[in-house]
């Protein structure tokens, strides 16, 4: 799960990492009076769910009050496009009100779990401000990773060494072991799956703060953290993954017109692959799950067709201890409650297939009925050139 | 000979009294499986379909019945627990079906086993094991499967049922199926498990079913490369998902530009691997490669 920036700073505080003051605003009125209550300059930042913010006019340093008030005005209301939110843009509906630091340099930390070696990770490099993957990847040898032991955490001589590779000395230095020791706490505490502290700023005074934070949470666990549950912002996620989710249905929208249903995530990827391979564009990713009732299919069709891109649908079910025939009726049963024109392909494989594809062919819907997957999306993709043509 | 199930293989079912471990429990001895016992803490003294004898402990199940394998069905919160506690009784292969458990208590999880190196986790998020003919560990549908000399390794579920039943199609059968997991810290890797099949005499060929997400694919391959002479045909789920998106499994993302299908496909077949593009011609490349 992702959250804004504002909450995983408050986040950070809460665990002693140091953050530079600042209060969130919803209007020009909060924004100009959370300035006041700060003290000039300030900096107004747009709060969404992605980065390239600054780049993308989302950020500004506001030297006096009147800049406050015209760049409160100007960016909340604003749709923000950048390299992460897609050619439609996220719309900002609060800013942060920043205290500005007084930036001697930028620098870079963040935590992964490393998926080669299993190991809670850090990454510092002193090429703050920039993309960590294009540091990765033109100036590796500028990035220090350092694993964790977890049955002991983070140790000080860890810190140390990246506090030094950091180039942090004196009262820096101090203060960067602290900032380090405190973030790994943060991340461990709240099950974290990405921290990004970018830049990371050290104060021409030797402080060391988050100038930026960017966190996600391990969805799988928050069930033991309430208090980040409660920080989801559903304006940041596509409505109708919102509502598969409550379904308990696992959406992804995307932009083609071949809407597509299966059991299992695998074969989910793998049948937008071959609608792609096939000629045509997938609309969505669906799994909903091993079993596939009636109850979710008709669910997942509801989800699909709100979609007004789709002109075409493609379910495919493996049938495996759920015998093809049952899911037929499912499948049946759930058009008929849909009404929908769209064209049906529905591809069942697995036990009793034949006699699953029978009662497809037999139920008098608008169902095209497949057993085997390259013949099911040569047709779904056939029945879009029909409509062309 | 196979890979981690036979015949002779015990099993004990962690979590037997659940809605998913009692179905399924049914549907593995009707497979012809081994089951000797089951653990619910606190329903030990009990029998499940009046046979299978409950146990509170893994220790106690594993001194009463000499079990060597156990399969988990433990809600989420409490799998982690459930897979030290099957290591600690020293079982040798622990099936891990659950899906959800916290990456945190994974990584727990994994510094634990490395004390206990006779034990092998599959999983978790994992359909299980089969060996055709011989026993089934997980939840898989038995009866697609059929004997023979192919090995198959898949971080999915259906999709291996898919690979499995255009093997059928094309007149090969199986000698082990793993399916290895979705999440992103499991038990047994593709490389483990290319490992164990390719050490496998009975096993001819391979397929590797990957998806997006990690370098796993990637680390298999420069081990085929080296090490293995048997033909392997692979798939990799994912070509067209979009990135930072998690595509159901917790694993199946592409982080940080990470992880794209088209990278694992290129390191694949860089190492000498049969890459099919579509996941419908898995079972008709093989047969090709196989020359059947």
């Amino acid at each position: 799960m992702k959250i804004h920036e504002y909450q995983a700073k408050e986040i950070l505080r809460s665990f002693g990492v140091p953050v530079p003051e600042s209060k969130i605003a919803f209007s020009v009125q909060e924004a100009e009076k959370a300035a006041a209550e700060i003290g000039l300059p300030v900096v107004v930042k747009a709060q969404i769910h992605a980065g390239g913010r600054g780049k993308g006019g989302g950020v500004k340093f506001a030297p006096t009050a009147q800049d406050v008030t015209r760049y409160a005005n100007d960016i909340l209301g604003m749709t923000l496009i950048t390299h992460q939110t897609g050619p439609e843009g996220n719309l900002v509906k609060k800013v942060l009100i920043e205290a500005a630091s007084n930036i001697d340099r930028e620098l870079y930390a963040g935590i992964v779990m490393d998926r080669a070696t299993s190991k809670v990770t850090f990454m510092v490099s002193t090429e703050g401000g920039m993309e960590i993957e294009k540091v990765a990847e033109e100036t590796p040898e500028k990035i220090l990773k350092v694993a964790v032991d977890t049955a002991v955490g983070l140790q000080a001589f860890q810190a140390r060494q990246m506090a030094f590779a950091l180039g942090l000395t004196g009262d820096a230095h101090k203060n960067g072991v602290k900032f380090l020791m405190a973030l790994y706490k943060a991340y461990m505490g709240t099950d974290a799956s990405i921290f990004e502290i970018n830049p990371l700023v050290v104060t021409k005074e030797g402080y060391v703060i988050a100038l930026d934070a960017k966190a996600n949470f391990d969805d799988n666990a928050l069930y033991r953290h309430k208090d980040i549950t409660a920080l989801r912002d559903l304006d940041e996620e596509e409505p109708l993954e919102i509502e598969a989710g409550r379904s308990g249905l696992n959406y992804i929208k995307l932009d083609g017109n071949i809407g597509c249903m299966v059991n299992g995530a695998g074969l989910a990827m793998g049948t937008m692959d071959i609608i792609k391979l096939t000629g045509g564009e997938p609309a969505n990713f669906l799994d909903v799950g091993g079993g596939a009732s009636a109850e979710t299919v008709e669910k997942g069709f509801r989800i699909i067709l709100s979609d007004g891109s789709v002109k075409a649908v493609l379910i495919n079910i493996f049938g495996g201890i759920v015998r093809c025939d049952r899911v037929a009726k499912g499948v049946i049963e759930a058009i008929k409650n849909i009404e929908t024109k769209v064209p049906i392909v529905v591809r069942l494989q697995g036990t009793n297939a034949e006699e699953g594809k029978k009662l497809l062919e037999e139920s008098g819907m608008n169902i095209i009925a497949a057993t085997e997957l390259r013949d099911a999306a040569e047709k779904v993709v056939a029945t879009l050139k029909t409509i062309k043509s | 000979m196979s890979v981690l199930v036979d015949k002779n293989t015990k099993l004990v079912v962690q979590g037997i009294t659940g809605s998913e471990g009692a179905f399924h429990t049914q549907q593995m001895i009707e497979y012809g499986t081994n089951v000797v016992a089951g653990v619910t803490p606190g329903k030990g003294g009990q029998l499940f379909m009046d046979k299978i004898p409950i146990h509170n402990t893994m220790r106690g199940a594993v001194e009463k019945t000499g079990a060597n394998a156990s399969v988990i069905f433990v809600p989420p919160p409490f799998a982690a627990d459930a897979i030290m506690e099957a290591a600690d009784a020293g079982v040798a292969i622990v099936v891990c079906i659950t899906e959800g458990i916290p990456t945190l208590d994974m990584l727990k999880v994994h510094e634990f086993l490395k004390k206990h190196p006779k034990t092998r986790l599959i999983g978790p998020n994992c359909p299980g094991v089969i060996t055709p003919g011989e026993a089934k560990i997980g939840i898989m549908p038995g009866f697609i499967h059929k004997p023979g000399t192919i090995g198959i390794i898949s971080r999915s579920g259906t999709l291996t049922y898919e690979a499995v039943h255009q093997l059928g199609e094309a007149g090969l059968g199986q000698s082990t199926a793993i399916g290895i997991g979705g999440d992103p810290i499991i038990g047994t890797k593709h490389i483990d498990a290319v490992k164990l099949l390719n050490e496998d005499p009975k096993t001819e060929a391979i397929v590797l079913i990957g998806e997006i997400g990690g370098t796993d694919e990637e680390d298999a391959a420069a081990y085929i490369a080296k090490h293995v002479d048997k033909p392997v045909v692979a798939f990799i789920a994912g070509q067209t998902a979009p990135p930072g998106k998690r595509m159901g499994h917790a694993g199946a993302i592409i982080a940080g530009g990470k992880g794209t299908a088209e990278e694992k496909m290129k390191a694949l077949a860089a190492a000498g691997i049969h890459v099919v593009k579509s996941p419908a011609d898995i079972g008709k490349k093989m047969r090709e490669v196989l020359g059947k």
